[in-house]
């Protein structure tokens, strides 16, 4: 039961990163690729690591999983907002 | 997980590995290639995990993908980009050319020979000696060796010599970038978003540092390790602009720099004057022993590292003092 569940999870996580790789490789721009990529990654490793967390019935583990998603969230964030913000002003200056 | 699935996934594996290391000698944009680095280093991380390596694999996602990484992404930030292929219609000089292909022919011949080498001296290692011997004596000796991580009880007990002399190493590497002269001027002050990341996750990096170096006595983890997050920490906070990027000043930075040798020197010693072999810790010492030289070691490591990202000396607090002087006399 256990299993099943964690495995429907993580496939959906693998689903997420599938759709954000299609999306960084066809979408037109930049801004769209960052969105495709930052949102179905941070979707997908979030459903992957519930996945993998389920599996490993371990709390401690868990909450070692838990800190790597936030940590991950919180890093692709801002680097997304970085890099947007950089290519909005290397448009304005020019 | 069953085998096929492994096979594959270990082909996969390969086939990256060997297409992003590819990919990244043979793009001639500076930026794109270290980006490429960068990830071949983590896929290889990814790699060494399979091999049952874990400190391997942490050593090269914080190391080799990390830092590297970032070392080299501020290295090609200061080389001007190259021309796009369209616009170089000047005609080509054929002599240069005929030596460019010379000495990438030379190259190749001569890593084709190194690869034929290593290959050789691995058969030959497999062939010579059953290779369970050494797991074997590593697992007899644990007990005495003061650690239960085997990995942490080769680097720091059993072929403390070895380690003793990497630390030189990285201390002579240092001084080479000493030399250099003043270190590059730091980046813009970060804005509100990222100035709010590394709030955060600078302590956590510190906190990680000190968990790998305490978790190092029975699990994956160590100096290398941990030393390798303080001077992430570091290279964080002067992206983000700080002009404090927790690097001592003056006489205080050279002593750190030398921690991780002195400290390890002077361990070697005293056990000498006490009768005990260089380095032949008393088996009851042996895990405080090596945790005092760990730890040293982990902020030698840590400043050398930082160091070599700033690609020079740091501005000493009183230079920065007379820089501001010198420009409020400007303005």
């Amino acid at each position: 039961m256990i299993n099943t569940l964690s495995s429907i999870l993580i496939l959906a996580g693998v689903f997420f990163y599938l759709a954000g790789s299609i999306g960084l490789l066809r979408l037109p721009d930049l801004y769209s690729r960052l969105h495709a990529l930052t949102k179905a990654d941070n979707l997908g490793l979030g459903l992957l690591i519930a996945g993998v967390a389920l599996h490993s019935q371990d709390l401690l583990m868990m909450l070692k999983l838990l800190l790597t998603w936030l940590a991950v969230l919180a890093a692709s964030a801002t680097s997304a907002h970085l890099i947007a913000r950089q290519a909005r002003r290397q448009v304005t200056e020019s | 997980m069953n085998p096929v699935s492994l096979l594959v996934f270990d082909g996969l594996l390969l086939v990256s590995i060997a297409g992003l290391a590819w990919a990244s000698l043979a793009t001639t944009d500076a930026r794109r290639s270290v980006i490429l680095f960068m990830a071949f280093g983590l896929v290889l991380a990814v790699a060494w995990g399979r091999l049952l390596a874990p400190d391997v694999a942490l050593a090269e996602a914080a190391i080799g993908a990390g830092l590297s990484g970032a070392l080299l992404l501020a290295a090609a930030h200061r080389q001007p980009r190259p021309l796009p292929p369209a616009s170089t219609n000047a005609p080509r000089n054929h002599g240069a050319a005929g030596v460019g292909v010379v000495l990438r022919w030379a190259v190749t011949l001569l890593c084709a020979a190194l690869a034929g080498i290593l290959a050789w001296a691995l058969l030959h290692a497999f062939d010579s000696a059953p290779h369970d011997m050494l797991p074997q004596a590593i697992s007899a000796n644990l007990a005495t060796s003061g650690v239960s991580n085997p990995v942490t009880a080769v680097l720091l007990n059993f072929r403390a010599y070895d380690t003793l002399l990497e630390l030189a190493v990285l201390l002579t590497a240092v001084l080479g970038i000493l030399a250099l002269g003043p270190a590059t001027p730091g980046y813009q002050p970060a804005g509100p978003v990222f100035d709010g990341l590394i709030r955060w996750l600078v302590p956590v990096l510190i906190l990680t540092a000190g968990y790998l170096l305490w978790v190092g006595a029975h699990a994956p983890g160590g100096a290398f390790q941990a030393g390798a997050m303080l001077a992430a920490a570091g290279v964080v906070l002067r992206l983000a602009g700080r002009s404090r990027i927790g690097l001592p000043d003056g006489i205080v930075l050279r002593i750190v720099m030398a921690a991780g040798m002195g400290v390890f020197l002077l361990v070697g010693l005293s056990l000498l004057l006490l009768g005990r072999p260089f380095l032949g810790y008393p088996p009851d010492w042996a895990g405080s022993l090596i945790l005092l030289i760990e730890t040293a070691a982990m902020l030698s490591i840590a400043a050398t590292l930082l160091l070599a990202f700033l690609g020079g000396r740091p501005e000493s607090t009183g230079d920065k003092a007379a820089a501001k002087r010198q420009r409020e006399a400007i303005s």
